[in-house]
């Protein structure tokens, strides 16, 4: 059942994460990463953490894709024109990739080569009480600054896009 | 093989999702599709976190991919601002337009 | 029983029970509107217009789909789609009632209860903003791209105080599930008056409630708040180019929410199921008292009726509440409708409370709405969680 699972929210995933890197057109890249994170939230879950999976579609993607969907179309994007890439890119492009996934992957495999596996409510600790005691003691500067990197955010967002009322 | 994932399968999905980040940050010539292809890489990346948070039976995995998501919004939100003003001033999203300071 | 069927049946029951209450939320809105308004409503199709939702549904089935050219066909057909999954998603953690023997299965009068319940209702209603964006995009239209444009950023700027006063209540509940939150409403102070949120804790949520209350009224677009989707404003907002069953999803997602939200605030303010008063004073006995003094209203004024057509229908009418009173007396089914009737109760009367607003008050212009969410009720929502951790702290 684990597998099935996570079968079924990996593959939409890639699919998914495949979408957002070739369609032409903002919207359905903005579309498909939503579906990315959507799939990431169930498999949050699966790894016992089901706080950070609600935290994910909440903040993700129900608040800063919905950003960049608002400038998407406050910009009225239109399709990517197809630019002149270089023949190189073209050529090489797709076996790089392949080979930057091949290293990351036998990397993997060299670290954990122990059968490993995960099960669903395997691991409690990703409950809001154990997230919210740890961030309120052991973390708790890192939380403040967080805080204050969000104000920063704010202000800095306004100023950027503030217009003069004239 | 039905109850439960070997904890690789997690980490090669994050591998995956990560390297399609990279692929879209280099191949696109939207500003805002290399954008997210950035929040991609970020999302690839908590998906490890959360991954060996569950390998070492620790909450601490998570609260770190709680703190990337702040900063994630944080930067999506200066981010897109920057976004508006450089379509105010070219009035293009081609990163290949805006390439030189030259106006 | 089998897991799998039990969730199956329960699921049936749910939506069964939750398509019709939509459709027959829409008869009563138009009725109090009506009444409110000193006009009759819907009284023609069928005994006092009772069947009016299946007219409509028979109309708004047999109407021309039409697809206007230069829409994103896609997006245009997923919108509504989206709008109707995500609305009926949220009725999955909802608790109607306590744990219940019916038959051989001994299962909670839910469909399930997440540990993370209340953060799991407000992902969904922060998902439901992209039908809306979607909706007005997919249009090709001046009216429904700023219909949805405007719609959306309200919706996302109301649910930040609507996230701070949840976390009021839940700071006073100290648990996320819905089944906990209303397991610790359960009590009874001095024996009779209820520990719902809105009256006890070290802080009594009432403005928490207020504030929850407002809020669902923008967040469900219903009036004062529907600037989006009035009708003498952008024609129709982000549903201008939608007919017959797209539409209908539209309308059907609106009704949805409407009942997710006042079911939320029955949970988390007002006790769930709990009684206002506890068993041992008679609670048990007013749902019984009430529907049978409506069946005797009924048949006393089917003795004279007003209209030539009433003296049939209002005494079958008072004959169906008698029985539904008589359903109340037997103790087979005492503890599976009693809660069932505490909440629905509760829920009616917000849901009430929703039309009621919508016959009389104006509504907001814009700027009017962006300034009251962002310079009221932001801080004083935060006002109110700031007040309501203090005392926590200093009383837990």
């Amino acid at each position: 059942m684990d597998a099935i699972l996570f079968l079924i929210f990996a593959i939409t995933a890639v699919v998914c994460g495949v979408l957002v890197v070739t369609r032409r057109h903002p919207i359905s890249s903005a579309l498909a990463l939503i579906g990315v994170m959507g799939s990431l939230a169930g498999l949050y879950l699966l790894l016992g953490a089901p706080f950070l999976a609600a935290a994910q579609v909440i903040v993700y993607a129900g608040a800063i894709m919905v950003l960049f969907v608002f400038v998407i179309m406050l910009l009225n994007a239109g399709e990517e024109r197809k630019s002149s890439g270089s023949r190189l890119a073209r050529v090489a492009g797709v076996p790089a990739l392949v080979a930057l996934l091949g290293f990351l992957a036998y990397t993997i495999f060299r670290m954990y080569p122990r059968p490993e596996t995960v099960e669903f409510g395997g691991f409690h600790g990703g409950t809001p009480y154990a997230i919210g005691y740890a961030i309120f003691t052991k973390y708790l500067l890192p939380f403040e600054i967080t805080s204050i990197l969000v104000l920063i955010a704010i202000v800095g967002a306004v100023v950027l896009a503030y217009k003069e009322l004239d | 093989m039905l109850q439960g994932v070997p904890l690789s399968w997690y980490l090669i999905l994050s591998a995956i999702l990560f390297t399609l980040g990279v692929a879209g940050f280099l191949f696109r010539r939207n500003i805002i599709t290399v954008f997210m292809s950035i929040e991609l890489m970020l999302n690839a990346v908590n998906l490890s976190f959360i991954a060996f948070s569950y390998h070492h039976k620790q909450p601490d995995g998570q609260i770190f991919t709680f703190f990337v998501m702040v900063v994630a919004a944080a930067e999506a939100a200066v981010g897109l601002a920057i976004i508006l003003t450089v379509f105010k001033n070219r009035a293009t999203l081609q990163i290949d337009d805006v390439a030189s300071m030259k106006n | 029983m089998n897991f799998y069927l039990l969730c199956a049946i329960k699921a049936a029951v749910v939506a069964g029970a939750l398509m019709t209450a939509l459709a027959y939320l829409q008869w009563v809105e138009r009725k109090v509107i009506a009444h409110i308004q000193v006009r009759m409503g819907p009284y023609r199709v069928g005994p006092h217009g009772l069947l009016q939702p299946l007219a409509d549904v028979i109309k708004l089935l047999t109407k021309e789909d039409l697809l206007p050219p230069g829409v994103n066909r896609f997006y245009f057909v997923l919108a509504p789609f989206l709008a109707i999954s995500l609305a009926l998603i949220s009725i999955c953690v909802i608790p109607f009632g306590p744990e219940i023997h019916a038959g051989p299965v001994y299962t909670w009068m839910q469909l399930t209860d997440l540990n993370i319940g209340v953060i799991f209702v407000l992902a969904i209603s922060s998902l439901s903003v992209y039908a809306v964006v979607l909706a007005g995009w997919a249009s090709n239209s001046k009216y429904p791209l700023l219909g949805s444009l405007r719609s959306a950023a309200q919706m996302i700027s109301y649910e930040l105080p609507m996230g701070m006063a949840v976390a009021g209540a839940l700071l006073v509940s100290n648990t996320l599930s819905l089944r906990g939150i209303v397991e610790t409403q359960s009590q009874y102070y001095w024996g009779w008056i209820p520990a719902w949120n809105v009256f006890h804790g070290p802080f009594p949520q009432i403005f928490g409630f207020a504030i929850f209350l407002i809020t669902i009224f923008a967040e469900t677009n219903r009036v004062p708040f529907d600037l989006a989707e009035a009708e003498s404003e952008l024609v129709a907002g982000f549903h201008t180019e939608y007919s017959s069953l797209k539409f209908a999803g539209f309308f059907m997602a609106e009704y949805a929410n409407m009942v997710t939200v006042c079911a939320m605030a029955t949970v988390l303010y007002l006790g769930g199921w709990m009684p206002p008063f506890p068993a041992r004073y008679g609670s048990n006995f007013v749902p019984g008292i009430v529907f049978a003094i409506a069946g005797a209203v009924a048949i006393y004024h089917g003795l004279h009726p007003a209209r030539k057509r009433d003296r049939l229908t209002l005494p079958a009418f008072g004959a169906i509440f008698l029985g539904i009173a008589a359903l109340f007396c037997v103790p087979l089914f005492q503890p599976i409708l009693t809660p069932l009737f505490w909440f629905l109760a509760k829920t009616g009367f917000l849901l009430f409370t929703f039309m009621w607003v919508r016959g009389t008050l104006p509504r907001f212009r814009y700027d009017q709405l962006m300034r009251f969410a962002w310079r009221f009720l932001f801080p004083a929502a935060a006002l109110n969680l700031l007040v309501t951790a203090l005392l926590v702290a200093l009383v837990g």
